[in-house]
């Protein structure tokens, strides 16, 4: 997962809580077991993380039906 | 599934076993490998297959009997490949294979007495084993019979040729040497082993007695390490039974010389009828091609010529039937296996989960295949095992089975006898499906059969097909407890169904519940009271069956009677009834693999340029969302604008959810004067463009997860917003799932521009800012 080329131009999104903008950071995701850090966008201050749809509909679901197979 | 039921499934598909030609060749010479070859002009490939079996092919190509011509299923159609003369166009057209390696020699010494074709086979295949062969031959020639062939057909160069070359690489032949009894002693004594191939005739006295002692499988004598086969013990004295019955002798000779079993493993040696089954079906005569100068046999575009006319024989009989079968580019032999070896997995990738999902148990193939081998037994019995081992995907069929959930829960189940009953005579169950898709014919359906029978009540859900389906024995059972509840809470009562999957399930694991179909009933009975009156019809249509009522004929016959009562023209589709195919909705074979549901369900409503009627509301779903007009049943009875009817989308998702609900509510306030307990859904009004409808139906995300999303967001203020187009985006995970949506708050509720969604979960957040 930490092999995703993902844009570190930052994201159009701020943090509507507090208005700050995103920062750029590791957080680990996981699926059955198997866990993986990769570089989000999220709120230090409220700590929303930002899961973009090219990621969701892309590299993420693939690894998790790879991880479905196993 | 274990080791032997997996060999007894294997052995029920005859894919694998060998074409009748090649069965009916007592040497098996793979001639349908062959003549394909031929058949693409490629000779050189072709005498190498030719000669894997066979170290004559030039003699044999003239000389041969040709069994296999009568088991060819050319026969009929035009008359058996003319596969001898194509024998002898490889060795004339092709260029001999290099010759193959002897073994290392392994000191053993053989004699072979007699140089007939049966000696000279023996010689030959012991000398490439790595055995020192000495033959011994009585006259000052190899060939015996063959010389009785005329000159015309096997030119003497090429007898000679053949033979001597066959016999070039470790094999030392004695010519004049006539054999006796003392001989035979001495040579006994002397060598390791002895083969007698001296033919019939005065010639083969001295060893009268160790002919006639032959085993007829090992070609033993009763003299230990003694061997005897071709003419001399033939009940056919053929060619080709000489070099047969030699071939399988020189495998006893090396097996007793190695001290292994004779007898083990020697299915299938010799001539055999095959089980391979070849649909002739269709398939037009084509003339046998003949050679124009008959004596120098084929030229080589001839021998292409008649080549093509081959068959190649094979069954795939179910592969061609099923688009899900042939996506997979195998047969069931192999399935079965990869099925079962996926089980068998620990660690490692079980790279066969979707094809085990992907079926739709729907059972065609079982009904086409000639040994009964049915995919669908399997590949349920597959879901049930990867259930149990914990190995399901959990994508696989999670949105199906809560779709399930929801029709067995509060907001849509209903059981109730008829308003002011307090018994039940009957229990009308339409099914989940048909109340999703048209739940204004489930309420005018009750109210007809209300009208035609004494104390009918109502129990809306669903039956559990998709638990059965996904392999959940669990959820399924669950299920059909909760029937059971209701069941005996409304008192019993003959159970009326209007979906053929409820049918199947109730048929197959209620069976003491007793059970009709709605359209038996109405057949019966007679056309509902509210059937509409005449109006103009459409032309004819063609009648799909649901897979699912595959064997119940009764139902296919009251279908059309009622069809032709209600004066429609109706047409049967090539495939029908008992070999009727499934919509791609089956097994949930649209959630697990929807490209291949795809093609699936594009095959059926191409099958017939007439528009389609059916009694099962997914098959009308899933045909008339791809623009192939079709109608329900229901749609003929009820209905009076049937060609709007019939191109009616189906509901979406969300919207079938809603429709059951709605159902609900409006049967308990308008029959039986109930307030609804449960409350209604999220009061949040969802705007969305048609475009984002689609997309997010795609997504299999319900407008109730959007609702859920904005609720949690506008609760918390857990959100994100882009202050160039003040969108919002939000995420929640109810359960298994996160979805995000986009969003902007409006006057009337909220404008969506995107929903997506994902499994994977966050699991350590990030650290919190000073």
């Amino acid at each position: 997962m930490s092999d995703v080329p993902l844009s570190e131009a930052p994201p159009p999104w701020t943090c509507a809580r507090c208005g700050e903008p995103l920062t750029l950071g590791e957080i680990e995701v996981a699926y059955l077991g198997s866990a993986f850090p990769v570089k989000l966008w999220h709120c230090k201050r409220c700590r929303l993380v930002l899961i973009p749809e090219e990621l969701a509909q892309g590299r993420m679901l693939e690894v998790e039906k790879m991880l479905e197979d196993k | 599934m274990d080791q032997k039921e997996l060999h007894a499934l294997e052995a029920q598909c005859t894919q694998e076993h060998a074409p009748p030609c090649t069965a009916a060749c007592p040497i098996h010479v793979d001639v349908r490998g062959m003549l394909a070859a031929v058949a693409a002009d490629h000779f050189d490939a072709a005498l190498a297959l030719l000669t894997k079996r066979l170290p004559f092919p030039g003699i044999i190509g003239r000389v041969c009997e040709q069994p296999c011509r009568a088991a060819c299923n050319r026969k009929d159609l035009g008359d058996a490949l003319m596969i001898a003369a194509l024998e002898r166009a490889c060795a004339a057209y092709g260029a001999p294979p290099p010759p193959k390696r002897r073994l290392p020699g392994r000191g053993k010494r053989i004699a072979v007495v007699g140089g007939g074709l049966s000696g000279v086979t023996v010689a030959h295949d012991l000398a490439r084993k790595g055995h020192r062969v000495t033959l011994f031959e009585a006259t000052e020639r190899l060939g015996g019979t063959l010389w009785e062939t005329s000159e015309d057909v096997l030119p003497r160069d090429l007898l000679t040729g053949e033979l001597t070359q066959a016999l070039s690489d470790g094999v030392e032949v004695k010519l004049n040497t006539p054999v006796t009894t003392a001989l035979l002693d001495a040579l006994h004594a002397d060598f390791d082993a002895v083969y007698l191939g001296v033919g019939q005739g005065p010639k083969a006295d001295f060893a009268r007695e160790l002919l006639a002692g032959v085993a007829p499988d090992t070609f033993t004598t009763p003299r230990e390490g003694v061997f005897a086969a071709g003419r001399a013990i033939a009940a056919r004295p053929t060619f080709i039974e000489s070099i047969s019955t030699g071939q399988r002798a020189a495998i006893s000779i090396d097996r007793y010389l190695q001290r292994v079993s004779l007898t083990a493993s020697r299915e299938h040696e010799g001539a055999y009828i095959t089980q391979l089954y070849t649909n002739l079906g269709g398939i037009a005569p084509v003339p046998v091609i003949r050679p124009t100068a008959p004596a120098a046999g084929y030229t080589r575009a001839e021998a292409v010529q008649e080549a093509q006319r081959c068959l190649q024989c094979e069954c795939l009989e179910c592969v061609k039937a099923c688009a899900y079968l042939q996506h997979y580019g195998s047969y069931p032999k192999q399935y079965v296996r990869q099925i079962y070896n996926n089980l068998s997995i620990v660690m490692g990738t079980r790279q066969f989960n979707t094809l085990i999902n992907s079926c739709s148990l729907c059972g065609l193939c079982g009904e086409i295949c000639p040994y009964d081998l049915n995919m669908a037994t399997i590949c349920h019995e597959a879901r049930q095992t990867m259930v149990a081992q914990d190995r399901m995907p959990p994508s696989a069929h999670e949105f199906a089975l809560r779709d399930m959930a929801f029709s067995n829960g509060a907001a849509a189940r209903l059981a109730r006898p008829a308003p002011g009953s307090e018994r039940c005579d009957y229990i009308f169950f339409p099914g989940c499906q048909l109340s999703a898709s048209a739940p204004e014919h489930v309420e005018r359906a009750y109210a007809d059969l209300r009208e035609m029978l004494p104390n009918v009540g109502l129990l809306l859900g669903c039956c559990g097909a998709p638990a059965n389906w996904a392999g959940r024995s669990d959820l399924f059972a669950e299920a059909q407890a909760a029937f059971r509840a209701d069941y005996a809470a409304l008192g019993g009562g003959q159970v009326i169904l209007a979906c053929s999957t409820c049918y199947q399930m109730f048929k197959t694991h209620l069976p003491d519940v007793p059970a009709l179909s709605l359209w038996e009933l109405f057949s019966e009975h007679g056309l509902p009271p509210s059937a509409a009156a005449p109006r103009s019809l459409p032309g004819p249509l063609a009648v799909h069956d649901p897979c699912t009522t595959r064997h119940e004929s009764a139902i296919h016959e009251s279908v059309r009677q009622l069809l032709r009562e209600m004066g429609l023209r109706i047409e049967e589709l090539p495939f029908n009834r008992e070999r009727t195919e499934c919509c791609s909705y089956g097994g949930l074979m649209w959630l697990a693999n929807r490209e291949v549901a795809e093609t699936v369900v594009q095959r059926r409503i191409a099958e017939q340029p007439l528009d389609y009627v059916t009694y099962c509301a997914m098959c009308r779903d899933f045909f008339a969302d791809r623009q192939k007009p079709t109608l329900h049943l229901l749609d003929i009875l009820y209905e009076d604008d049937l060609t709007a009817r019939a191109m009616r989308p189906g509901p979406r998702f969300s919207q079938r959810h809603d429709n059951r609900a709605r159902l609900k509510r409006r049967l308990l306030t308008e029959l039986w004067e109930e307030p609804m307990s449960e409350p209604p859904a999220i009061p949040i009004q969802l705007l969305l463009s048609e475009e984002v409808a689609a997309r997010v139906e795609k997504r299999l995300i319900l407008e109730e997860d959007i609702r859920e999303v904005i609720a949690y967001a506008e609760r918390t203020g857990n959100r994100f917003h882009n202050p160039q187009t003040g969108h919002f985006l939000a995420s929640h995970r109810p359960a298994n799932v996160t979805y995000w949506v986009e969003y902007t708050p409006v006057d009337d509720g909220y404008q969506i521009h995107n929903a997506y969604s994902h499994r994977m979960e966050i699991v350590m957040q990030p650290e919190k800012a000073e």
